[in-house]
């Protein structure tokens, strides 16, 4: 077993687990923030996209151990006072989800987009959002969100 | 769905990682961005008795420009060189074949010595090593040695490293200023695994090609250096004609195999129609 130490959304937690725990299920179970979601568990689809010392990458291939002394962001830590992110805001505005399940992570990979090219085209909102796999909206959607929450993401800045 | 048992060992120091990997006797794995090894883990399509984790090695990331290369510790992210002036600068095919790479989340844990170690044929970064005839070194318990592309690669997924032994640096030699370049590939969505990719350097003088680099990935178990198809531009210049004449030797020069993604025909079609591609963009934008 071993100890791991991180910050998830502000929050310092402590956990012990086996070394081979996946990082995605050590946030579900072990910290019991279940918007991280699982689906592929092989890094194609997605769903488990989070903010890894502030950049996104896929904690179904992570170890939970190679996260100790890390920082998170999940899709938890999105809201600011009760306040939803202006990216949440889009995406509720623009039907830019169905079921919700690859939502959690289409949002990180969304603002992981943004921060490092605030204005995309199309053409990059649709190379960026190919991070992850949605079954539901036919992308249409997620696309209109991420470019109307794009000047907003700026103007905030 | 969920990685097998393994003895882990997250090393501060190289010298302790190889003392570790020594001690299992080929039988541990060493991670290192993890973007391949664990899916492979969660799979149980590998098992090794032990992990060695070199991510806590902050020596092994690096970028320096030394002799006319740039030497890329191998624990340098992908995000880290796409995002690189001196990259962007020096190595402008590298940062091209970057951006091919997975995705940017991927990206962010997926390290340069970690994809040509796996040395997984559809990968940009083996055929870049060998398009711009770049070199590893490893370090074993015996000590350090250099190991050109052309001597790495040996099938799928398998180089001439020991099991002893690890990729510590990649060094490229800075392209040739106004060098022209490009990486096209085909995938049936951006970021899957190439089913065809071409990465092509010129270097022209003029109507005169003075060199010419072209490099297969996803057309054979190793990346392919496709070299007497740059012979005909070094020979006849950068025409039409020409490069009409090299994108037909290409699909000679390779023995693609088929799979689930595409047959062994359509691979050296595609071959022929990228470096066809490769070529005229590459062309269209070299200086001289």
């Amino acid at each position: 077993m071993v100890t791991v130490r991180l910050n998830v959304n502000g929050v310092a937690h402590e956990g012990r687990c086996e070394p081979r725990k996946l990082l995605a299920d050590f946030i579900r179970e072990d910290l019991g923030l279940t918007g991280t979601h699982v689906g592929c568990e092989h890094g194609i689809c997605g769903a488990c996209t989070i903010m890894f010392n502030g950049e996104a990458a896929r904690s179904c291939i992570m170890l939970a151990v190679q996260a100790d002394g890390a920082e998170l962001m999940t899709v938890e830590g999105l809201m600011r006072d009760g306040k939803l992110h202006p990216l949440q805001e889009a995406f509720r505005e623009h039907h830019a989800l169905q079921c919700g399940f690859c939502t959690p992570g289409m949002l990180i990979t969304a603002l992981d987009l943004l921060r490092t090219n605030p204005s995309p085209n199309d053409r990059e909102i649709r190379e960026g959002i190919s991070a992850v796999l949605c079954r539901c909206t036919g992308y249409q959607g997620i696309v209109n969100a991420v470019r109307a929450a794009a000047p907003i993401l700026v103007a905030g800045r | 769905m969920k990685p097998p048992k393994f003895e882990y060992h997250a090393p501060k120091s190289l010298e302790e990682a190889l003392e570790a990997l020594g001690r299992y006797g080929g039988d541990a794995k060493v991670l290192a961005g993890g973007q391949s090894l664990m899916p492979l883990l969660n799979f149980r399509l590998a098992r090794p008795t032990a992990l060695v984790d070199l991510n806590r090695i902050g020596s092994l990331a690096y970028i320096r420009e030394h002799n006319g290369q740039i030497r890329f510790g191998a624990m340098t992210r992908q995000r880290t060189i796409e995002f690189s002036p001196v990259v962007a600068q020096r190595l402008p095919l590298l940062k091209e074949a970057t951006h091919w790479v997975g995705h940017l989340p991927i990206r962010t844990r997926g390290t340069i010595g970690g994809s040509i170690a796996h040395a997984d044929p559809s990968a940009e970064y083996p055929a870049v090593l060998a398009a711009l005839e770049g070199e590893v070194v490893a370090r074993g318990a015996r000590g350090e040695r250099v190991i050109r592309a052309g001597d790495l690669f040996q099938t799928y997924l398998t180089t001439s490293l020991a099991p002893d032994e690890i990729l510590t640096e990649v060094r490229l030699p800075v392209m040739p200023a106004g060098a022209g370049y490009a990486l096209e590939e085909f995938a049936r969505r951006h970021g899957d695994f190439a089913i065809i990719g071409i990465a092509a350097v010129v270097v022209r003088e003029g109507p005169r090609c003075t060199m010419a680099r072209l490099a297969t990935a996803g057309a054979g178990p190793v990346p392919v250096r496709l070299r007497a198809a740059e012979q005909i531009l070094e020979r006849e210049g950068l025409g039409e004609a020409a490069i009409e004449a090299a994108a037909r030797r290409a699909t000679e020069l390779v023995t693609p195999d088929a799979d689930i993604h595409a047959s062994a025909d359509y691979r050296r079609h595609l071959t022929g129609v990228l470096t066809k591609r490769a070529l005229t963009r590459a062309i269209g934008v070299a200086r001289g």
